[in-house]
């Protein structure tokens, strides 16, 4: 059971990160952004058995990452008035065509990484690094402020993933620190968001080029 | 014992300044003190130099280390004392001079600055010399750099004067990183960071990457003629005494290096001694031509300095080629003419540029064409300048003769050996020939215009001759110039030792010394200064003893005759400026004259330096605009890009560390 799941989530959370790049409405992205948080948060569960350690990251993560953000996301969403992606830099297609091209490179290439002995021939590694290359794509390409704070998160899920493999290792308040670190950055954006849509009357980042010399 | 002297003279020059830091800025005491320092520090130095000279040992000094970067050497040998001898001698009368050419009542905004890195750059002059080892050299070669920038930068409110100094700091440090090259490669060939022994390295190809970066490092120093970028603004913009002392003390730190350098090596091949010959034929040569090209007395001297750097660079590159070619009187002639310039050229530079204070000082502007008749008000300063140029043009009975004697005897010597690639070398004599006419041609101009004929201005018609202590030290200086001069026979103990050091051997010496007849030159010397002050007295009496009739200089009878119809600088200098334009490329503004009586017009002329403001200064700006441009593609405020460069140059990193 616990072998399965561990097959079929990193594939699932693979799926969402092409269907977040394709993805023109944005109420879609931020709901596949929370679903993907919220599969993510069970990784460290079914890596490491039920520990308390790994339940209180697991729980912690999914109210975050699965509900928290989202919702923050939704309703900033509602207060700014938007709902659609423009054409971004360089076209939905495109840019779907890049994120497979990556994964399929981080599929290939995971196991060239010098990693501890147990985490060769996993899924975990390629997923994380694909994750991380879909947040950081989504980020560059997208010309809504909104479309990269998900991009953002999308990175962010990346990290989380890598950092499941070390969850043993790794003390619980460095975890809980990360997830805070998320939270209040998500927050900052928001704010950041609402000057931008005050200022510019627009959530499109390019009038901000005009910023240059 | 020696040692101990010199080094701590040298220390004691370094902090001479600071007394200034705890005093205010408009008490004198600081100053008053911070002389007496350097005096005392002056006294120790010479007076180390000369036991160091009788005892006849080279004497070593090892700072064991409180350092991470191990143990320092300092040595001291009679090679250094060539170079130590002026820094302390010149150190101590530009200071003062200083002391009624930039008292600290009149300069309080930056006349502290000033005595500190006045006696910075003169200790660091003296550790650079001292230096033993690469660490330790490059250090104080930095300290003594900064120094010289903020002396530079004196007058930080002119934007020329910036302008100067910031090319200054880009020549010297791009001299310094060739340096750092060249003592790794030095470090890889004889195994330690500390200077190997004369004579002990063998002249691999790898020797000559050293020799040509020891030629651009210590050669942007020393102002060799295509590296010789910051010294006409440099020496132009700062005060006269710290220009006397950067001209006359601080580029022979480059000659030292060089001399240094090059003396590490067993038998150098012939190119090395060709091109320094070659470069110094063409700085010599084309200084003197710019020289006479310019209106602004301190710039002239400058490029003099130019030309004296050529001629010490044509003896040090006999020097080389006797080396190679295993002559060694050939190798002795050369060196000794190099040595004793060096000592000549820092006294004789540094009057000139303490008569050129002072007529600034008394008239207020570096214009010589706003000069004129300055001998009626200032008779002094100018009879030290006449002989202080007929020092640098290389005429007896002074010093400036001597040197210039030993280079052409050493040219003589070349023609007389069966090789004919030596023989060739001997057809650049006519080269110091020419280069000691056009000197001659120069000083002319400068002495005509400046002291010569009318007053130009009203500040010149005003003039003032200059304090009394400021006439101490050149006069001192200029004595020492007659001394050289008239008796040769001194500079022996002096030069010696240092043919010795440098590895000439006991045979070839007195060889060379009695090739060199120096007592002869010294008697000619002194029957035609007797000659010439015989002459001066006579008429000093004739005229004492007829009615003068006076009329305006240039009048030639017409009784109205204003200052405007004198000779100008660039009228004076037109025919020689005329003959080398091919090299000098003046810039004229001459409008044409159309008709009998024409409409009021204006001429001008200036000659920028060819090297800098011609090919390194448009070069460097093209460049700027290349840089610009590809900026402007990388730059361009679209934040996803952004942080695409940061992404992929994380990817890199990863791929560097993970050795991919």
């Amino acid at each position: 059971m616990n072998e399965q799941l561990l097959h079929i989530l990193p594939l699932l959370v693979t799926l969402i990160n092409f269907y977040i790049l394709a993805s023109r409405r944005l109420l879609a992205c931020v709901e596949a952004v929370a679903l993907q948080g919220a599969l993510i948060a069970f990784l460290p569960l079914l890596l490491h058995g039920t520990s308390a350690h790994a339940v209180v990251i697991a729980g912690g993560a999914f109210l975050l990452k699965g509900i928290i953000i989202p919702l923050l996301l939704i309703r900033a969403m509602r207060r700014l008035g938007i709902a659609r992606e423009i054409e971004s830099l360089i076209g939905f297609v495109p840019t779907m065509v890049i994120g497979v091209a990556i994964t399929a490179v981080a599929f290939l290439c995971a196991d060239v990484l010098p990693l501890a002995a147990q985490h060769y021939q996993s899924l975990v590694v390629p997923t994380a690094l694909a994750t991380m290359s879909c947040g950081l794509l989504l980020i560059i390409t997208r010309r809504k402020a909104l479309t990269q704070v998900l991009g953002y998160l999308v990175l962010e899920n990346g990290i989380y993933i890598f950092g499941t493999l070390l969850s043993e290792a790794l003390p619980l308040m460095v975890e809980a620190g990360v997830l805070l670190d998320l939270l209040v950055t998500v927050f900052i954006m928001g704010i950041v968001l609402h000057q931008i849509k005050r200022e510019f009357a627009t959530l499109d980042t390019s009038p901000l080029t005009e910023l240059k010399e | 014992m020696a040692m101990a002297c010199i080094v701590g003279a040298a220390l004691l020059l370094l902090v001479s300044g600071t007394p200034g830091l705890v005093f205010s800025r408009r008490s004198n005491y600081s100053e008053r003190i911070s002389v007496a320092l350097v005096a005392l520090a002056a006294l120790y130095g010479v007076g180390g130099c000369v036991s160091l000279l009788l005892g006849g040992q080279a004497q070593q000094l090892v700072v064991a280390g409180y350092l991470p970067i191990g143990a320092l050497v300092l040595r001291a040998d009679a090679v250094a004392v060539v170079f130590l001898l002026p820094i302390f001698v010149i150190s101590l009368c530009g200071a003062l001079y200083g002391l009624r050419y930039w008292p600290q009542r009149q300069q309080p905004r930056n006349g502290r600055k000033l005595r500190l890195c006045y006696g910075i750059l003169a200790g660091s002059m003296a550790l650079v010399v001292l230096a033993a080892d690469a660490v330790l050299f490059i250090v104080v070669w930095e300290m003594m750099a900064v120094a010289g920038y903020f002396l530079i930068t004196t007058e930080d409110d002119k934007a020329a004067v910036r302008q100067a100094g910031y090319v200054y700091i880009v020549a010297t440090h791009l001299g310094t990183a060739a340096l750092l090259v060249m003592f790794i490669l030095l470090e890889q060939m004889g195994g330690s960071l500390v200077f190997p022994a004369m004579h002990s390295l063998v002249a691999t190809p790898l020797a000559g990457v050293v020799f040509v970066l020891a030629l651009f490092g210590f050669g942007s120093k020393a102002g060799l003629m295509p590296l010789h970028l910051w010294l006409p603004g440099g020496h132009g913009s700062a005060p006269a005494h710290v220009s006397a002392i950067l001209s006359g003390v601080m580029i022979k730190t480059g000659i030292y290096g060089l001399v240094r350098v090059s003396g590490f090596f067993v038998a150098p091949p012939p190119w090395w001694g060709w091109l320094l010959l070659v470069m110094g034929v063409v700085s010599a040569v084309m200084g003197v031509v710019f020289a006479i090209a310019q209106h602004d007395i301190k710039r002239l001297l400058a490029y003099h300095s130019v030309e004296n750097i050529g001629i010490i660079a044509m003896g040090l590159g006999l020097a080389l080629l006797g080396r190679s070619y295993h002559l060694p009187v050939l190798a002795a002639l050369g060196l000794a003419g190099a040595l004793l310039h060096v000592v000549n050229h820092s006294l004789f530079k540094s009057l000139l540029f303490y008569c050129a204070g002072a007529v600034i000082h008394a008239t207020g502007t570096q214009e010589i064409d706003r000069y004129g008749g300055l001998i009626k008000t200032m008779p002094k300063t100018a009879l030290l300048f006449v002989g202080a140029a007929v020092a640098i043009c290389g005429l007896p009975p002074l010093n400036g003769f001597v040197s210039e004697w030993f280079i052409y005897l050493g040219f003589f010597r070349a023609v007389q050996h069966s090789s004919i690639a030596v023989t060739l070398s001997a057809l650049l004599a006519p080269a110091l020939a020419l280069v000691g006419g056009l000197a001659v041609a120069c000083f002319v101009k400068v002495f005509g215009i400046t002291f010569l004929g009318a007053p130009r201005s009203r500040q010149a018609g005003d003039g003032h001759e200059a304090a009394a202590l400021m006439l101490w030290p050149m006069a001192f200086i200029m004595l020492v110039c007659v001394l050289i001069g008239v008796m040769p026979v001194l500079v022996k103990a002096l030069l010696g030792p240092a043919l010795a050091a440098w590895g000439i051997d006991a045979v070839t010496l007195p060889q060379m010394f009695a090739h060199a007849r120096l007592d002869a030159v010294g008697g000619c010397a002194a029957a035609l200064l007797a000659l010439v002050l015989l002459v001066a007295g006579g008429l000093r009496w004739q005229r004492r003893r007829h009615v003068q009739q006076r009329g305006a200089t240039w009048g030639c009878g017409y009784q109205f005759a204003t200052a405007r119809i004198q000779y100008t600088a660039s009228s004076f200098a037109e025919l020689l400026v005329g003959m080398f334009s091919w090299g000098l490329l003046p810039h004229r503004e001459q409008p044409r004259i159309n008709g009998v009586l024409p409409e009021p017009t204006a001429f001008c002329s200036h000659t920028p330096d060819v090297v800098l403001d011609r090919l390194v200064l448009p070069a460097a700006s093209r460049f700027a605009a290349a840089c610009a441009t590809v900026r402007h593609y990388l730059q361009h405020g679209i934040l996803g890009i952004y942080i695409l460069y940061m992404a992929a140059a994380l990817a890199l990193l990863l791929v560097v560390a993970g050795g991919w």
